[in-house]
């Protein structure tokens, strides 16, 4: 009987397809492809071309190949990049874990505060943590060190970030609220009941975490730990910041050299492929491990969910918290503002020290910064308006199998998942920079590579909110004599419009501050915020940029405010946000 | 004329037969289940006559008229049906007046109109003073009101119920089959009702279509289905039954412990071992050898259970093996082991397939 239900099951999911096949669905078919080629399959197939041909000449060669990896440094590059994402995943594991295990499982006190301050932490650009942590840990003139000097006496301090511990450790600080989104995740999913069952049979609180609790929530773990890894290896801002100065490179540097004057895109493409291949490979991998069955994924409905009670140990582990949070919110912000109101930020809190000059520069004086803040939240919200009405649509195609094969057409949508951000816009690049389109250096480029960057997102979204609309309200609609456009029009817009404000959001936010994809695009009526921060931050002008940074995290709040208010406090933190 | 036929349906999803060969005539008016066990076929074919699957083979007509074939399909939104589905599929952003009132709404009439049927029909479903409530903010029961009203206001050719009560709890479950049963004598709308419930089927229908794998097993009234089951799997869906063995050995047909005379037993003519069945609620238990025309069989007592409405015994003949069930009035009581007479009405033994 359990087979030919779920026969039955599926049978049902095709009977709509039928029915749907008279529509006019196949020009929407023709319609969605068509964008679906705009976004993701050319870009992807000139990335590739581009790294075969020779400039100028567009001949078949390998010889980019052999440029891009003849010299001993560019080699060196692509181990640097493996050896940042393990430091960093493991480094953030650290952090995270810990953090997440605290908040979802124990009576930890500042539970919630807690939560806030990784919130606070994901939503700080890692271009913004690493200038904040140039001013913490810069040699010298670093408050750390001079703090440090002045505790001590000595003549030096010992921090410095310009190395490549230092750059393991900024981004670590500002990628590990991925690690603790999957284990949170995963870990309110195991139910008291299976801990009280190892509790019952002797063990205790320590043993039951290490034997029970944590392998349970293994996989999520291990998924978060590879997004982590990726999200290293794919990051363009702070490696420019800091690694550069260090003098060594990682593959995005090195990209963003084979970029420079003259650009060589083919070189580029060529030494993109690692890249790709790894984040591929990964991403394979990662939903291996989560998809596995009989982990904490299936435990959903398995009751209530005691906090452990940590006795005067919660107090240890909310110091651990407090610590973390200071390393990747308290400090850097302190200092953050406190070099936005400076005139100089080495002189220190004195009070003639202060002034509001730096924000009304940037604000008004400065030729391009006021006008880089209004490109990045026009660029964002079209890209993210875009992204949500195109996956809503594919979703719908999908999720009511509208068309044949159309899984394919939700594999292209998610596929730029697996594109790290400088990649894409190589691709972008190759694509759309040449004649006849020319569009490099348009806002129309910019616009089309966030809204692809943010596609995997929207359809996440659009997909999950879907399948919580029972078709019945559809069909309901349709035996009554309306027709498919009406259900849309009356019932499924209106029930989703929560949802797909959510989506909004989720790629509207990261948007507006998307630096990895910009670079390589940008030309010089259409620089955005993370663009301008990054230039001032090669210049130096440190006041200019802290001020610039927190007018950007300033506008933000409103919306973010606005998103927990609409759809829960947590909005920001949840598996389908990343 | 008959209002809905259905001829020799099929539906197939890859080499999966969900419906087989499926044939059926409504009369207008008339009220039929389609009964089965889950996965039998009978929402897909409900969703046939909604017009939500075109069949593999065979034709579905209405008032004369062709509405499916495998080449084409009325869609949905032109058979002037209604349906109430498993989810009542209640619209959450519209109040209860404006769900009512959609398919009105469609059909262009003016917002006069609309209010007065609305309001008419939701006295009937005797929701009237929830007309501007949200659906959230309704009981299950009161939603599954709204989903009848919703449905019988457009005054519908053919209605179409997928499983509707089956989210209900027991009590409620109970009141809503009268209550569908009360609107179908009121308005007499063609209706075809999904249900896995047997009791359920019982209390509205006209006629029952019991399903399994795919096909027609019987189709009858729910009295003649229950007392005259044709074929093992309906006997035992429909009601609890005891199937018994029966040899033909002369003009006798002899069972466990028991024979009877082939005449009185129905369809008892073929040769070797055939299969019976004998609804416990058929045969009678006595202290005394009963005098009636029935067979007296003596038999021991060897099990029972008490279930407040009836009794169940299982009582085994002297000169047989296996124990027959039985159902008695609550107030007759026989000990465990004590013996006690058989007494089986002959005409309630059914051959069955």
């Amino acid at each position: 009987m359990a087979v030919t239900g779920t026969v039955a099951v599926e049978a049902s999911a095709a009977v709509v397809s039928r029915a749907g096949r008279w529509d006019t669905t196949w020009l929407l078919w023709i319609a969605v492809i068509a964008v679906l080629l705009v976004l993701v399959v050319s870009p992807f197939v000139y990335l590739v071309l581009t790294s075969f041909q020779a400039e100028r000449t567009g001949d078949f060669t390998l010889s980019n190949y052999a440029t891009a990896y003849g010299r001993a440094r560019y080699i060196d590059a692509l181990f640097n990049s493996l050896k940042l994402g393990v430091g960093v995943a493991a480094l953030a594991g650290l952090f995270a874990i810990p953090l997440a295990w605290a908040v979802a499982r124990t009576d930890m006190p500042g539970r919630g505060f807690t939560r806030m301050l990784v919130l606070a932490t994901f939503i700080t650009p890692p271009y913004t943590g690493a200038v904040a942590w140039i001013l913490l840990a810069a040699p010298n003139a670093g408050w750390l060190n001079r703090f440090y000097m002045f505790v001590t006496g000595a003549e030096a301090g010992p921090f410095n970030i310009y190395s490549f511990t230092g750059l393991v450790v900024v981004i670590a600080l500002y990628s590990f609220p991925y690690i603790f989104i999957f284990t949170t995740a995963a870990l309110e999913l195991v139910s008291s009941e299976m801990e009280d069952a190892a509790n019952i049979l002797g063990a205790g609180t320590w043993r039951t975490m290490r034997r029970v609790t944590l392998p349970l929530a293994l996989p999520a773990i291990m998924g978060g730990l590879i997004i982590c890894f990726l999200e290293a290896i794919a990051l363009f801002a702070s490696p420019a910041m800091i690694a550069i100065p260090a003098r060594f490179n990682v593959v995005t540097t090195q990209l963003y050299q084979f970029f420079g004057n003259p650009v060589r895109v083919e070189v580029a493409a060529a030494y993109a492929m690692p890249l790709l291949g790894v984040t591929v490979l990964l991403i394979l991998v990662q939903r291996l491990i989560t998809a596995r069955k009989g982990f904490a994924t299936l435990t959903g409905k398995g009751g209530e969910r005691r906090p452990i009670r940590l006795g005067p140990w919660r107090w240890v582990v909310f110091g651990y918290a407090m610590l973390v949070a200071s390393l990747s919110v308290f400090l850097p912000y302190i200092f953050l503002v406190q070099s936005s109101l400076a005139r100089a930020w080495g002189r220190g809190f004195s009070l003639d020290n202060i002034t509001l000059r730096n924000f009304d520069f940037v604000l008004f004086e400065h030729t391009t910064a006021a006008q880089s803040v209004i490109n990045s939240f026009i660029y964002a919200s079209a890209s993210a308006t875009a992204a949500v009405l195109i996956t809503l649509g594919i979703a719908y195609i999908v999720t009511r199998r509208l068309v044949p094969f159309a899984e394919v057409l939700g594999f292209l949508c998610v596929a730029p998942f697996v594109i790290p951000g400088v990649v894409l816009a190589i691709g972008f690049y190759a694509a759309y920079a040449p004649p006849p389109l020319s569009l490099y250096g348009t806002a129309l480029i910019l616009i089309l590579a966030f809204t692809t960057r943010f596609l995997p997102i929207g359809y996440v979204n659009a997909s999950a909110a879907l399948r919580s609309l029972n078709p019945e309200m559809e069909e309901a609609v349709r035996v009554l004599g309306g027709s498919r456009l009406m259900a849309l029009r009356r019932v499924v817009a209106p029930l989703l419009k929560r949802s797909l404000l959510g989506a909004w959001l989720l790629i509207f936010i990261p948007a507006t501050r998307e630096l990895s994809s910009a670079i390589f695009l940008y030309g010089p009526n259409t620089k955005v915020a993370s663009v301008m921060i990054f230039d001032m931050s090669e210049e130096g002008n440190f006041e200019y940029l802290s001020a610039l940074a927190l007018i950007l995290q300033v506008l933000i709040l409103p919306l973010l405010w606005f998103g927990q208010r609409a759809l829960g406090r947590d909005f920001m933190l949840r598996r389908t946000a990343t | 004329m008959s209002k809905l036929v259905l001829k020799n349906v099929s539906r197939r999803y890859g080499t999966f037969k969900a419906v087989a060969d499926f044939s059926l005539e409504l009369a207008k008016g008339e009220f039929v289940s389609l009964l089965g066990p889950s996965g039998c076929g009978k929402t897909t074919t409900l969703r046939m006559i909604a017009g939500f699957a075109p069949p593999s083979t065979g034709t579905i007509e209405m008032d004369g008229q062709q509405i499916s074939s495998p080449s084409g399909v009325v869609p949905p939104e032109r058979r002037r049906m209604s349906m109430i589905f498993q989810s009542y599929a209640i619209w959450p952003n519209m109040t209860v007046g404006e769900n009512v009132g959609f398919g009105l709404q469609v059909r262009k009439m003016s917002r006069a109109e609309i209010d007065r049927r609305v309001d008419a029909i939701l006295d009937v479903v005797q929701m009237r003073n929830l007309k501007g409530r949200y659906p959230a903010e309704l009981s299950g029961g009161q939603q599954q009101r709204v989903a009848l009203a919703r449905a019988i206001v457009v005054e519908p050719e053919v209605l179409l119920l997928d499983e509707p009560l089956s989210n209900l709890d027991a009590n409620l479950r109970e009141e809503m089959r009268f209550e569908i049963r009360r609107l179908h004598d009121e308005f007499k709308i063609t209706t075809v009702y999904v249900t896995h419930d047997q009791s359920e089927a019982m209390v509205t229908s006209d006629r029952i279509v019991v399903m399994n794998k795919g096909r027609i097993e019987q189709v009858d009234a729910p009295h003649v289905l229950y007392g005259r089951p044709r074929s093992r799997f309906v006997a035992g869906f429909i009601g609890r039954t005891n199937f018994l063995e029966g040899t033909r050995n002369g003009s006798d047909v002899r069972f466990d412990g028991f024979t009877a005379p082939a005449v009185a037993v129905e369809g008892a003519n073929g040769p070797g071992e055939l299969l019976y069945s004998l609804r416990p609620q058929a045969v009678g238990l006595t202290t005394r050898k009963p005098g009636g025309p029935g067979l007296a069989v003596e038999a021991e007592i060897t099990g029972r259970a008490y279930l407040g409405e009836y009794w169940d015994y299982q009582v085994r003949p002297l000169g047989g093996a296996k124990p027959i069930r039985v159902s008695t009035a609550p107030t007759s009581i026989f000990e465990v082991g004590s013996h006690a007479w058989l007494e089986i009405n002959p005409a309630a033994i059914v051959r069955v397939e």
